[in-house]
Parts: C-alpha cells; sequence; structure tokens
C-alpha cells in the first residue's frame, strides 16, 4: 500500500482528476493482452514531460516503482504493475505536434493512436509505415517502447526504423532529448535506438520525432496458395532473390488454413497447405508488372491456386482470410498462447516442421501463421486451461519452441518483447556477460531500480 | 414469464474477454473520455471483479459502468465477439437489485410501463413543447417527468405530438390478397414524436398491397429500461408486447425504429419465455421493402431533374445486426435523392438512450463529431432508419449551428411515392 502522503504529492502535481487510488480504476489498470493481473496502488493520467520529471523525482527518491502504460494491448505484460506502485498512463499525451511535409518529419505525444496518426499523414501524401495488427489502438508509445512491426516491415522496417528523435524522462527524473529532426545525426551514442524496444525500462517516452515517406500511389494484393509450406517459403525467396521487395509477405501454415476452412465459409481448396498473401505497393505502372513477374516467378513451386485482387474489394476480400485466423482458432481450443518467434527466413518450414513435431509429441494443437518476408512466426499453442495439466504441457512445449529458434539462429521474440512473459527465458537467448552489459546501462540510468522493474530481467 | 438473464449466467461471456485492448477503437464513450473504466475492456473487468467478490458496486464502479451507451459497437468489433452491452445491462439490473432504480430509472419505469400514463404526458407535452426549451420552477411537477438535465442543458427536442400516431391511424388497413400481412411494431418516437413517420410507413406498404396491423394495445419496446436497469419493466412490456403481437396471426412484425429492432429481435430474444419467439418475425422495415419488391417499383419511376444530396447514419442497432446495406439500398433507388456516403457513418450519433440525460456533455461530445462528418459530406439532409438517431443528429446539427435536416428514411420515400 502506498502512502497517504504520496498520494497527496501525486495530487499536488496533476490536480485530484488525474490521481485515483479508486479501486475501479486499479482493477481497470490491472491487466493487459497478456490477461495476467497486478493491481497498483495508484493510476496517475500526466499531460506533460514536466508533471512526469516531477513523478519521477519523487518516486526515486521515496523508491515507489512506476510502471508506464500506453493502451494496455502488450503481449509480454510489459505495462503491468507487477510489485504494486504507480501506473503512469499516457493517455492524457495524445497531440500530434507536428507534421514538417517539407522535411518528411512529425512530431507526436506518446499516447498518440498508430492508426490515427497513419491516416492523418496520409491525408498529406505522407507515409508511417509500421503496422502492428493492434494499430488501431495501440499507442505510438508503446509501439517505439516495444519497437513494434507488422507485415509491412519485410520491405520498410520496423518502428526503430523510423524514429529520428526522442524526448524522455529518466527514471531519476531528468528530461533529456536523444537524436532529432535530420535525417542523418552521428554525435555520440544513439540513445534513440536503445529507447527503442526498451519496454519502458530505461525512460518514460513523451515526444517521438518520427520520420515519414512519401505515401505510395498504389498497392496490389495477391494471394497464392501452395502444396507444401516449402514451396510457400521458397517462394518467398525466389520473389526476393528476383530483386522484388514486396510490401507485404503474410504466410499461413496448413493447420491454420485448416481451422480457417472449418470455421469460416471462405473458399479455400482442399489441395492448399500453406498460402501467401503478397502485396506490392508503388506507382500504378509498375505494380501489375510486378505481379505478373511474381506470379511466373513462383508458378513452379507448387501453385495450388493464385488470387490476384483488381479493386480494393477484392483485395480486402483476400485480407479477410488472414483476418479469420484469430477468430477461427478459438474454435480449436478456447486458450491460446500466442508466441512471436523469428527465424532467418529460410528457415521458416524447418521451423515450422519443428513446431508440428513439438505439437504431435505435447499432443496439443499448435497453429502457425506470420510474417514470411522476415521469419516472424506466430505459433499459437491451442489449449483449454480447464483441463487439468494443459497449461503445464503447453509451457514446456514453448519452451521448446523458443529453444528450436534459438538452434536455428532465430530469436524468442520479433515482435512483443519480454516483459515478463519471457523474462524467465532470457538465459536461453542472452549469455550472462551480454546480460551483464545490459543490466549494467539499466543501473546506469535506474539506480533505485524504481522504474517499471522486473521486466525483462527477471529481479533477483 | 419473460425473465432477463442475470449478470451471473454472463460469466462465461466475460471470460472470453481476452483483454486484447480492441475494443478501445470501436467505443465511442470511450473516445471521448480516454478512462479505461468507460471502455467495453474496463466495464467488463469491473463486472467480473463484481462478480468474483472483489469490489462492490460502489459509486465508481456504478459511475464506469453507466458510463456506456449500449450501443454494441465493441461486441461488434471484438475478435471473440463479447456481448458488452448486454454485459453492462445485466450489471444494471444486479445494481438496481441492490441499491434500488435511479430516481431517473424510476420515472423511466413508471412512464413507459403505463401507456396511458405516456399518452397523458405526450399531450401536456405537446401544448408544453414550447415550455420545454426554458427552465421550469423547481417545484413543477413536469420536472420529475422530464429528466432535468434535458431542460437545463439546452437540448432541442422535437415537439410532441397532440394526437400519438397510434390514436389516429385504424387497426387494420387490407392490402392485396396473396401478400403477407405484417403488424406494425411502432415504438415510442414514431408514435409520441413522428407521427408522420408512422404515416409514411403506412403509405409504403399500402403502395406495395401489403396488410398492415396496428395493435393498439403494444408497449414501449423495453430499451429505456434496459438501460436504466429495470428489469422487472423490460419482462413486463415484452409480456405486453407478446400479447398484442400475436393476437392475430401476421407473417412479420416490421419496426421503423432501429431501437425497436433491437429490443424485440436482441433482448427478447435473450429471454427466457415465449416472449423470444417475437424475434425471428421481426424485420426492419426496409429490410422487409426490398424483399418485396421494392427496388423495382421505384426504378419504375422517373428520376427527378434536381435531386436532394442525401447521406445516411447507420444507427448502431441496426449496424451490428449486419444491417447496412439496406437501408443504404433504399435511400439509392429514391428518385429524388443523389446519394452521398459520408465519413464514419457507422459511428454511434451519441444518443445511447437514457445515457444522453445522465451525460449530455459527453452525448454531445460525441454527436459533434458527428455533425462534423454530416457537415463534410455536403449533404442536405442526413436521413437514418431510427426516431432516437434523428433527434441527437438534429441536436447535435443544431449545436454545431448547421443547416442539415435529420430524417427518416421512410419521409423521403413518402415524397417519392404517387399519393
Ligand atoms: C490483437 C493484438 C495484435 C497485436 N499485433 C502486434 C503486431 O502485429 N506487432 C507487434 O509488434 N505487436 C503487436 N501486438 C502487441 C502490442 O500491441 C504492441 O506491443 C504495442 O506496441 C503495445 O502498445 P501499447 O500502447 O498498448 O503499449 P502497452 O501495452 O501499454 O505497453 C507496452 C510497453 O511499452 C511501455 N510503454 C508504453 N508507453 C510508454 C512510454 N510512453 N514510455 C515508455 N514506455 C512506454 C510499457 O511500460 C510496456 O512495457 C498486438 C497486440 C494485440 C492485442
Ligand atoms: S471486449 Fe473484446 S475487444 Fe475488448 S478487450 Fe475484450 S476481447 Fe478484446
Ligand atoms: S456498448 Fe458502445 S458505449 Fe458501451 S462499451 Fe460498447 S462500444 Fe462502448
Amino acid at each position: 500500500m502506498i502512502e497517504a502522503r504520496i498520494v497527496r504529492i501525486l495530487t499536488g502535481i496533476l490536480g485530484k482528476e488525474h490521481v485515483s487510488t479508486e479501486k475501479a480504476d486499479l482493477l481497470c489498470y490491472s491487466y493487459d493482452a497478456t490477461q495476467q493481473k497486478f493491481l497498483p496502488d495508484v493510476v496517475v493520467h500526466p499531460a506533460t514531460a514536466a508533471e512526469i520529471s516531477l513523478i519521477m523525482k519523487m518516486a526515486n527518491s521515496e523508491k515507489i516503482p512506476v510502471f508506464p502504460r500506453g493502451a494496455g494491448s502488450g503481449f509480454s505484460g510489459g505495462s503491468l504493475p507487477t510489485k504494486g506502485g504507480i501506473v503512469l498512463v499516457t493517455e492524457r499525451m495524445n497531440r500530434i505536434l507536428e507534421i514538417d511535409s517539407e522535411n518528411l518529419v512529425a512530431t507526436v505525444e506518446p499516447g498518440v493512436v498508430t492508426e490515427q496518426f497513419q491516416l492523418v499523414v496520409e491525408k498529406l501524401g505522407l507515409f508511417y509505415p509500421p503496422d502492428p495488427a493492434s494499430l488501431k489502438f495501440s499507442t505510438l508509445g508503446g509501439n517505439v517502447a516495444e519497437c513494434a512491426g507488422g507485415p509491412r516491415c519485410v520491405k520498410y522496417g520496423v518502428t526503430k526504423d523510423f524514429i529520428i528523435g526522442l524526448e524522455i524522462v529518466t527514471p531519476q527524473g531528468d528530461i533529456i532529448t536523444t537524436g532529432g529532426p535530420t535525417m542523418k545525426g552521428v554525435v555520440g551514442y544513439d540513445l534513440t535506438k536503445l529507447i527503442c524496444g526498451s519496454e519502458g525500462t530505461l525512460g518514460i517516452i513523451t515526444r517521438i520525432i518520427i520520420k515519414l515517406l512519401p505515401l505510395p500511389e498504389a498497392k496490389q494484393t495477391m494471394l497464392v496458395m501452395f502444396a507444401s509450406i516449402d514451396g510457400a517459403a521458397q517462394a518467398v525467396s525466389a520473389i526476393i532473390g528476383n530483386k522484388i521487395i514486396p510490401t507485404t509477405l503474410e504466410f499461413m501454415d496448413g493447420r491454420t488454413i485448416d481451422c480457417v476452412r472449418k470455421a469460416t465459409n471462405l473458399e479455400v481448396p482442399e489441395a492448399a497447405r500453406a498460402l501467401l498473401i503478397i502485396e506490392v505497393d508503388g506507382d500504378r505502372e509498375f505494380l501489375a508488372k510486378q505481379v505478373e513477374k511474381i506470379a511466373a516467378v513462383i508458378q513452379p513451386l507448387g501453385v495450388v491456386e493464385t488470387r490476384i485482387a483488381k479493386t480494393p474489394a477484392e483485395s480486402e476480400a483476400l485480407w479477410q482470410i488472414r483476418r479469420s485466423v484469430s477468430a477461427s482458432l478459438r474454435k480449436v481450443n478456447p486458450d491460446k498462447f500466442n508466441e512471436d518467434i523469428c527465424v532467418p527466413r529460410s528457415k521458416v518450414p524447418e521451423m515450422i516442421r519443428k513446431v508440428d513435431a513439438i505439437s504431435e509429441k505435447y499432443g496439443i494443437p499448435i497453429v502457425n501463421f506470420g510474417h514470411a518476408g522476415d521469419g516472424n512466426i506466430h505459433v499459437n499453442v491451442m489449449i483449454d486451461k480447464k483441463i487439468p495439466g494443459e497449461a503445464e504441457k503447453a509451457e514446456k512445449a514453448i519452451e521448446e519452441v523458443f529453444k528450436g529458434a534459438l538452434t536455428l539462429g532465430g530469436t524468442m521474440s520479433g515482435e512483443h518483447g519480454v516483459g515478463i512473459a519471457k523474462a524467465p527465458y532470457i538465459p536461453l537467448e542472452i549469455t550472462p556477460k551480454a546480460a551483464d552489459y545490459m543490466k549494467a546501462i539499466k543501473q546506469a540510468l535506474d539506480p533505485n531500480n524504481i522504474l517499471n522493474p522486473g521486466k525483462i530481467f527477471l529481479d533477483n | 414469464m419473460a425473465k432477463l438473464k442475470d449478470l451471473e449466467a454472463y460469466r462465461e461471456e466475460i471470460e472470453q474477454c481476452v483483454k486484447c485492448g480492441a475494443c478501445r477503437a470501436h467505443c465511442p464513450v470511450f473516445g471521448a473520455e480516454r478512462r479505461e473504466g468507460r471502455v467495453a475492456r474496463g466495464k467488463i473487468a469491473l463486472s467480473q471483479a463484481v462478480l468474483d467478490g472483489e469490489i462492490d458496486f460502489d459509486a465508481k464502479v456504478m459511475e464506469d459502468l453507466s458510463q456506456c451507451l449500449l450501443c454494441g459497437s465493441c461486441g461488434a468489433g471484438c475478435p471473440n465477439k463479447v456481448p458488452t452491452e448486454e454485459i453492462v445491462a445485466a450489471a444494471r439490473r444486479r445494481i438496481a437489485q441492490e441499491k434500488g432504480l435511479s430516481t431517473f430509472g424510476k420515472g423511466v419505469a413508471a412512464v413507459i410501463g403505463r401507456p396511458k400514463l405516456m399518452n397523458a404526458l405526450a399531450k401536456t407535452g405537446g401544448k408544453l413543447s414550447n415550455l420545454l426549451f426554458k427552465k421550469l420552477p423547481e417545484n413543477s411537477g413536469l420536472r420529475l417527468r422530464f429528466p432535468v438535465p434535458y431542460l437545463e442543458s439546452g437540448r432541442t427536442l422535437p415537439p410532441f405530438t397532440d394526437k400519438p400516431f397510434r390514436e389516429r391511424c385504424p387497426d387494420r388497413i387490407e392490402g392485396e390478397a396473396g401478400k403477407p400481412t405484417v403488424a406494425f411494431f411502432t415504438g415510442c418516437g414514431i408514435n409520441y414524436m413522428y407521427p408522420a413517420v408512422g404515416e409514411a410507413f403506412l403509405k409504403a406498404l399500402k403502395f406495395l398491397g401489403i396488410t398492415v396491423i396496428i395493435p393498439k394495445d403494444q408497449a414501449c419496446c423495453g430499451l429505456p429500461a434496459v438501460a436504466a436497469g429495470a428489469g422487472s419493466t423490460v419482462e413486463t412490456l415484452a409480456e405486453q408486447n407478446f400479447a398484442a403481437l400475436t393476437r392475430e396471426p401476421v407473417d412479420f412484425i416490421l419496426t421503423a425504429c432501429a431501437s425497436c429492432n433491437a429490443g424485440l429481435v436482441k433482448v427478447y430474444g435473450d429471454m427466457e419465455g415465449e416472449c423470444a419467439e417475437l424475434g425471428p418475425k421481426t424485420r426492419d422495415i426496409f429490410v422487409f421493402l426490398l424483399e418485396q419488391g421494392l427496388a423495382e417499383k421505384l426504378a419504375e419511376l422517373p428520376r427527378a431533374a434536381v435531386r436532394k444530396v442525401v447521406t445516411y447514419h447507420d444507427p448502431c442497432h441496426l449496424r451490428t445486426q449486419g444491417i447496412t446495406q439496406e437501408p443504404r439500398a433504399v435511400l439509392k433507388a429514391l428518385p429524388q435523392v443523389e446519394y452521398v456516403e459520408m465519413e464514419n457513418a457507422g459511428t454511434c450519433c451519441g444518443l445511447g438512450g437514457t445515457y444522453s440525460v445522465y451525460h449530455y456533455e459527453n452525448s454531445k461530445k460525441i454527436g459533434a463529431l458527428k455533425a462534423g462528418n454530416i457537415e463534410t459530406s455536403g449533404a442536405e439532409l442526413v436521413a437514418t432508419d431510427c426516431p432516437g438517431c434523428i433527434m441527437q443528429l438534429q441536436d447535435s446539427i443544431n449545436h454545431a449551428g448547421g443547416k442539415q435536416r435529420a430524417v427518416h428514411i421512410l419521409e423521403l420515400l413518402n415524397e417519392a411515392l404517387p399519393d
């Protein structure tokens, strides 16, 4: 429990309206998409970096943990107040401060919802490519903190590739800026990149400087069904080998297709055991040619059927197959563990075979889909938690999946981060020495370990 | 016996919420006030905590649960289709049971539960409608009848009619042999505020030769009572409507109000008892008219040279049932209409029945977004399929200083059909 004195200080900084110790509010900020639950002692809604600075100074001297939170859509528990303390919500910091069309740079506050930012810049003919599937509700601050990625990463890269400067409040309460609005900048250590993906453990992001691109004129979508996952994987290599980088290269494995087939009336032929959604963007006149070339290059690789969308509505219909996955999985089993391993592109089929073997060994369905273009596989372990022993089996299976990915030169997380969900597995991927250096950085910035403690690394 | 489900009965639905946060993109209340307690996920978490005995219905929980339009937008956008609006309604019933109905909730239950009183009130309202915009003295009995926030908020209300629609029309209008027979469920909006919509309804059905029965003893569908948590009132009304609508055999029950449609289809559909039988028979007027070949008949009419630019607002209670194309198809088929689509036609207008009474400021904020979209669409008329939406849309336009008018599609159809 937090002392009344601390709550009074917070109220002094923020005003009564923006500090709450009401049980209802504590409950409402106790969860994220991992569905775990930890109650904070107090929830605060600051509006400025100056206010956050005062909060952090107080928290640092009083040694009270602070947990930054955007939309709470995280899949690794990053925003959960695992030790009580203060949940600091960025919901009020949701202004787009500047869009500089001439220099292709924008400055925003962290609570801006990703899609809203995209829509605003697209109206100006500009483009912010990172597109996590949660873009309609997750915040740019959360995206930066997790270094979120999405289907368009194959061509454009992840969130950090578009972040060129930040303002952060350090755990000790200083307000510092990193990087800036220039396309180049090599003075000093690149703290911007360090903060991107630091999962809210090194500083609270209060302002984000974003690099923009011109909006591509058009895009075209195609859906290709293959007789095997190998065909699909070879297709990915063949496309990229032919110097075409699509915007999107999404895949679904045979089990995913089965789920969709069972749960919806979307037509997918029986012979299809893997499927790619390929999207290209750019100047209108090049697109048709690119699509033709892709179709030709992959034709010998066991293609069962190719569908090319001619209108946005047809394109939407193709994406519908991908979008129906989530709901169709629930019909397999009620509870889902969604892991997001990433392996080198060419190792995708091998990884899927490993996962299939693990699924068989433990007798639990595992369904794979994801971003073939960058080797990011969403491994969905489907269980019914109500059945005794299932959860434990799932845990073992997941550990084997991680190990499998690592032996192929991959990583445990391509998108969702470590948070608390993967913290126990960190030693599998990061050597003790490397971990020591990381912890040294944390120690330097946050000597009292008050900012998002217990995340990424287990506290011991 | 009609029986609504208890909050406990929703446990499974509640547990289906995976806390992904997707509803943040769909909830109009959250859009106006970005606090987790205001979004579906938060309201579900609170309902769950109440069921688990982790928290009581304290003032804050009740406030958060009152902040819901029951629009169903969250459920429609939810990957797991969690019916938050039903959960919130069930939670409000539980609150009413534990704490008693709010004063306003009591008012709602007393008025809509008694059609005679409602008729009397509407007539007084008709005479006093000018007065409604002015402050009434504190001790006026009307203050109890018409919720104070309405009177003090500057909301523009349509004038109540002197003679309710159902008192003006016959019990039965004979159509052509071999065509279906339908019952018209008028709902309160049409009966007391927009009788012209009711007239237009009858004209449209006459045009197609349909036999219409208008049971005089039908009552309010009960949706305001659902919102207020007045469960037993809803149950009584459902039974009353069941009796009224099944007295004579009909092929369909037609509504021209999105909320009534949802009331009959969804609320009654979820009840234990025979009232649930009404749902499958109930059709939205435009779904029915299209099935009866209205579009083809309209296509035979000459296209007007000068046409009105009209846009469409999706009432939540139809949109979340997947009825979005039919009203548009009728509008597009009208000879005197030039149809334009507005941006975000599918977001809630902000009325939410009793929501706009308790939370008029938020309701206005949500409505203001709508008014802006109507303005940018370039339309002179915004047509819809729900009297409640019409009222709210007009109020929002008035507050924004716009010139557009909100109308029911049936009014436009009325203009197009030969007398
Ligand atoms: C349905 C669904 C689909 C998803 N799809 C994807 C996907 O395709 N790709 C992907 O990468 N992720 C995806 N995610 C995961 C999640 O949406 C992302 O991690 C997202 O970036 C989190 O943003 P948020 O605003 O919800 O942050 P939160 O969940 O609130 O927080 C995430 C982390 O960021 C920290 N944080 C938040 N704001 C700040 C700040 N201002 N300063 C410092 N730290 C901060 C928090 O402490 C926490 O550690 C998905 C999640 C869901 C539920
Ligand atoms: S209600 Fe649906 S959309 Fe909202 S958090 Fe729960 S599962 Fe997600
Ligand atoms: S029913 Fe409407 S107002 Fe209520 S939580 Fe859902 S989206 Fe929000």
